[in-house]
């Protein structure tokens, strides 16, 4: 392929000058074997799925707004527990000892919101989320999911636990919060 | 065996994922967000980050170097602070932080190396949101001068506590900021299931 020609250019002999045929054949294993390796380097390094988000809007608390007080037979409350565990209950306040019922996140969390939702009219159910200290981000995010696929659209994200809901929740499922 | 064929593919992937490459840049933290069905896509720019470990360390980032530069001034006038040029430099390059603003100089001035392997503690929070020891809601007030148009994400990890994401709430609903982006994976609804809106 690269070999120098030793056999004496024109000039001598029948004094035609003919330029010297090389080969177009060169090797490109050394490209190729490069190349794939770049190949592999950027396939392993990009991120394909891109991040996405949620969105959170929370009320303003600097309006104070008049509402309505719920009654409790429409409402499901859930408790966002340790361990990745769920503790819901539904048509009674806290103070009235309801049932609670613990269900883990996923598949079961989505059948017992859409079975207590079919109860009272759609217009009227609402569930309370309210995580513990125990949860965790990733809780949160599933709930809200869950919300997302089931489509609840009148549901609300509270931070405080009251007195009787944290009697009630020692009680039954021994979360001490 | 002919393999033009197979070696011009081969350098069209090349192109193309050289072309679409985006590279990670060095976080402050690991934080494994978990993930959720919404579609919707992450803005690219004008975006303030904030970011929360498993550990509950808040960490603060802003997307464009030269709004970086503009928030650390607006920063250090606020605290009665200066910051030397390659001090400045040495900010405008972070993607993230999480460092409270007694140990901000020594850790701009440490070497690219070491700051890597430096653990950051996080920036200060408290439980009411507006404290007077609560350093985000400096930093989320000087980023917002910097930069008026800016969203809000939080990108928190999945083992992080409710109570640590509690405060970190708390923090933006006292600057009245009542919408949020939560940062999550990407993943699959569930068979059949549909976007209604």
């Amino acid at each position: 392929m690269s070999e120098i020609d030793t056999s004496g250019g024109g000039g001598k002999g029948d004094g035609k000058v003919r330029a010297k045929k090389a080969s177009t054949k060169i090797d490109m294993t050394p490209m190729v074997d490069l190349g794939f390796l770049l190949i592999t380097f950027f396939i392993l390094a990009t991120t394909l799925s891109k991040p996405s988000a949620m969105t959170l809007n929370v009320p303003d608390k600097t309006l104070k707004e008049e509402t309505e007080p719920i009654k409790a037979s429409n409402v499901m409350t859930i408790f966002l527990g340790k361990d990745n565990k769920a503790h819901y209950i539904f048509g009674k306040a806290a103070s009235e000892e309801p049932e609670v019922i613990t269900v883990g996140f996923g598949y079961d969390l989505r059948k017992a919101i859409l079975t207590e939702g079919q109860k009272v009219p759609a217009d009227k159910f609402v569930v309370v989320i309210k995580p513990t200290k125990e949860a965790t981000y990733r809780n949160i995010v599933d709930i809200m999911d869950e919300m997302t696929i089931t489509k609840m659209k009148r549901y609300a994200l509270v931070d405080e636990l009251t007195p009787d809901e944290k009697i009630l929740l020692k009680d039954k499922v021994k979360l001490d919060i | 065996m002919d393999m033009t064929a197979m070696v011009d593919v081969a350098f069209l992937l090349l192109t193309f994922f050289i072309l679409t490459a985006q590279f990670r840049v060095q976080d402050a933290a690991t934080i494994e967000t978990p993930s959720s069905i919404s579609g919707i896509k992450v803005p690219d720019k004008d975006i303030m980050t904030i970011g929360l470990s498993k550990e509950g360390n808040v960490y603060f980032g802003i997307d464009n170097q030269q709004k970086r530069r503009d928030m650390l001034d607006n920063f250090a006038a606020a605290n009665g602070l200066s910051f030397t040029e390659k001090e400045k430099k040495a900010f405008s390059l972070l993607s993230s932080f999480g460092v409270p603003k007694n140990q901000l100089r020594a850790f701009l001035n440490l070497d690219p190396e070491q700051r890597n392997a430096f653990k950051q503690p996080g920036i200060p929070i408290d439980t009411t949101g507006a404290g007077p020891g609560n350093e985000l809601k400096d930093w989320v007030f000087n980023a917002r001068k910097a930069n008026n148009d800016l969203r809000i994400a939080l990108k928190g990890d999945n083992l992080a506590k409710f109570p640590n994401f509690k405060n970190v709430l708390g923090t933006l609903q006292a600057q009245n900021i009542n919408k949020f982006n939560l940062i999550t994976g990407t993943e699959a609804p569930p068979a059949g299931w549909k976007n209604d809106d």
